[in-house]
């Protein structure tokens, strides 16, 4: 029981931190189907730092050097998605898919390129961090209590307020309802969106490192990150860009993954002597219902998927 | 002078889709280079690979090895049906992600028909007709979805991917027989009478499913350039609202285009399964086909010859993929490769930028005058 809660915490986590990083993209006009390539880079800025920084330097600071490498990758990475599809005008979607095909390869790469500098006969992509990882966890009970539940509570809250209470947070809306009308009233809807994609930039990055920080110890960047970019995606459809609602629908979301990790805890479950891939499907299939349901009336936000051109009114 | 006979090639290159596809490819090559320096790897071995794999010889006095090449044209079987199945989405303004999850159903089809029914001669054929049925209905459900329910489509494809990637070792583990060799992922065999024969080079897999591939290119070109089904579905890509009022059905036009789309990725699966892959094997990954499929249609213009030509291109570095793991190259530069020429061909809308610029300095021009 306990391993589920623990289970559906972090991985609820991981959603909640991404499907925000999508939920800002989208209110400020651009798709970001590129989430699953930042996290990639975000988990290879994380795990670097975590490669080279010495072990001694105290816990909060190194917890926090390694956040911040992961937001650094993320940022970064998203920068190509605005360059390209707000300066440039181009497709989002592609683009966005590209910096998926992208993500994965050039982590590997790299991984690869560093790992044989090291030692000329380790090919592998593994980067293992066995002892930095203890950092980040602390034990209450049985419990595995992981940092990053309280960075995501913390970034769901900022996500919040940015969003709702400032001025910034009404104006990037502003630019993905309708642009030219924000345009007219003196927001610069270009500086607007590139900040949009930055900042889901930083929190996929930080979703990247808390994916792989979840569970192993060692992490092969050839596997990239297992389609968790493109399910938090669905969580935010599923909450309708909205953060308090993306909170919610990835914890359900995360629980039925975590059911399919654990399932075999609970008796009844394993009499209904379903496959774990079952729990593992059930996600998808509740968002594409849903979304057959809610999708005409959807909230999503308006401009979103059209670069924006002053010269068009 | 020479500045007046430069002037035309631009404004040729910027209209023309195919010189900037290959502009594009040469672009992403490059930036391959600059990446193996920068990672201290020789780029000649790239080009070494391939090199072997469109010839078959890699060095002078070297032998020659037709496998090379017959494994690249079986690589670019899957290849180019992915790229019809996404371009034919394209044509009709949809951006079809999902072939992954219909050539997986396809693939799915292919291997339960091929396991559950008693080997007879040609059962491949029945196998290919599966495949391409149930990969039209995995695509058809999002069509329909996408026209009557407004769903997009691409949320919609990319759910359904990972739908049928858990329900093929779901459907494999507990509903078809299993083989001898359960635990190494396989189901019972598969019967001989169902795989694609080999031809021509038959040390490697080339196999018959080559000229499947061959008569959907021509499908493809033929439904959408002449007939007129492909001109209500070009038409309710150019704009789904005029199309409608000039009387066109896009709610048809959107799922059945989606059916169709699905179709070309069913049968990459079932080509790949009885020709490529040939044993039961349980899929538990993504082959990443499908994806690549959006790439191959994008440098191939959404049409049938440039879809086919891009299709070969992919299907060479997939195999040059496999030689550089031989050479001590991380063989993912391919995939960087790849995902930069996708990223170039995006940014060619970018190209108009330069279009309008031009446009504007000669009416400057003309004005001054």
């Amino acid at each position: 029981m306990i391993l589920l809660i623990q289970y559906t915490l972090i991985f609820s986590s991981v959603l909640i931190l991404v499907a925000l990083g999508g939920c800002f993209s989208e209110h400020s006009g651009v798709i970001n189907l590129g989430l699953e390539g930042i996290m990639v880079m975000g988990a290879l800025g994380g795990a670097l730092a975590m490669k080279y920084l010495p072990i001694a330097i105290p816990g909060f600071f190194y917890v926090l050097l390694v956040l911040l490498a992961a937001i650094l990758f993320g940022v970064v990475y998203s920068s190509l998605l605005a360059v390209a599809c707000i300066n440039y005008k181009a497709d989002q979607t592609i683009v966005g898919t590209a910096l998926n095909m992208l993500g994965t390869a050039a982590a590997t790469v790299l991984v690869k390129a560093i790992n044989t500098a090291e030692n000329v006969n380790n090919v592998s992509s593994e980067i293992s961090y066995i002892e930095p990882k203890k950092k980040f966890i602390a034990y209450l009970g049985e419990f595995e209590f992981n940092w990053f539940m309280v960075i995501t509570i913390i970034a769901l809250v900022v996500a919040y307020v940015v969003l709702y209470k400032t001025r910034f947070g009404l104006r990037l809306m502003a630019c993905g309802e309708h642009p030219q009308a924000a345009d007219s009233v003196g927001i610069n809807v270009y500086k607007m969106r590139w900040a949009g994609v930055l900042i889901s930039g930083a929190y996929g990055g930080l979703g990247g490192i808390c994916y792989i920080l979840a569970g192993v110890s060692i992490w092969k960047f050839e596997y990239g990150v297992a389609g968790f970019g493109f399910l938090a995606l669905a969580v935010m459809i599923f909450g309708q860009w909205k953060p308090h609602r993306i909170a919610l629908s990835a914890l359900l979301f995360g629980f039925f993954r975590a059911l399919g990790n654990t399932y075999t805890v609970f008796e009844f479950l394993v009499n209904m002597k379903l496959p774990s891939t079952v729990y593992n499907m059930m996600p998808y299939i509740i968002s594409l219902i849903v979304l057959a349901l809610t999708s005409s009336h959807s909230r999503a936000p308006k401009a979103e998927g059209i670069p924006y051109d002053k010269s068009q009114r | 002078m020479s500045k007046k006979e430069k002037q035309p090639f631009i404004d040729w290159f910027l209209d023309s889709n195919g010189a900037t596809s290959v502009a594009v490819v040469i672009l992403g090559f490059l930036a391959g280079i600059v990446l193996l320096l920068c990672i201290g790897k020789n780029p000649v071995g790239l080009f070494t690979a391939i090199k072997q794999s469109i010839i078959g010889k890699a060095a002078k006095g070297g032998g020659w090895n037709f496998r090379n090449v017959g494994e690249t044209l079986a690589f670019s079987i899957p290849y180019i049906l992915c790229g019809l199945s996404m371009g034919f989405a394209a044509r009709v303004g949809l951006f079809n992600i999902g072939a992954e999850g219909q050539y997986t159903m396809g693939m799915l089809a292919a291997h339960i028909v091929a396991v559950c029914i008693p080997a007879f001669p040609g059962q491949w054929m029945l196998c290919v007709l599966a495949a391409l049925v149930v990969g039209a209905i995995w695509g058809g459900v999002v069509g329909i979805l996408k026209a009557k329910y407004k769903v997009s489509e691409v949320v919609a494809t990319i759910m359904l991917n990972y739908i049928a990637l858990y329900l093929y070792p779901l459907v494999c583990l507990n509903m078809l027989p299993q083989g001898t060799f359960n635990k190494t992922g396989r189901t019972a065999d598969l019967a001989s009478t169902a795989l694609l024969d080999n031809f021509l080079i038959k040390s490697s897999n080339l196999n018959i499913g080559f000229f499947l591939m061959l008569i959907a290119v021509v499908v493809y070109w033929f439904i959408m350039e002449k007939t007129r089904l492909g001109f209500s579905l070009r038409a309710t890509g150019f704009n789904k609202d005029a199309a409608r009022c000039s009387g066109i059905n896009d709610t048809k036009a959107i799922s059945l285009s989606m059916a169709i789309s699905g179709a070309f990725a069913g049968l990459a699966g079932a080509c790949v399964i009885l020709g490529l892959v040939r044993y039961s094997k349980i899929l538990t990954s993504q082959d990443n086909y499908g994806f690549m499929g959006i790439a191959v249609a994008l440098v191939g213009n959404s049409r049938a010859l440039g879809i086919f030509l891009a299709g070969l291109l992919f299907g060479i570095l997939k195999q040059a993929y496999s030689i550089m793991q031989g050479m001590g190259i991380p063989k993912e530069v391919v995939t960087v490769i790849e995902g930069l020429i996708v990223i170039f061909i995006a940014l060619r809308s970018g190209l108009s930028l330069v279009k309008d610029y031009r446009a504007k300095a000669k009416v400057r021009k003309e004005v001054s005058k």
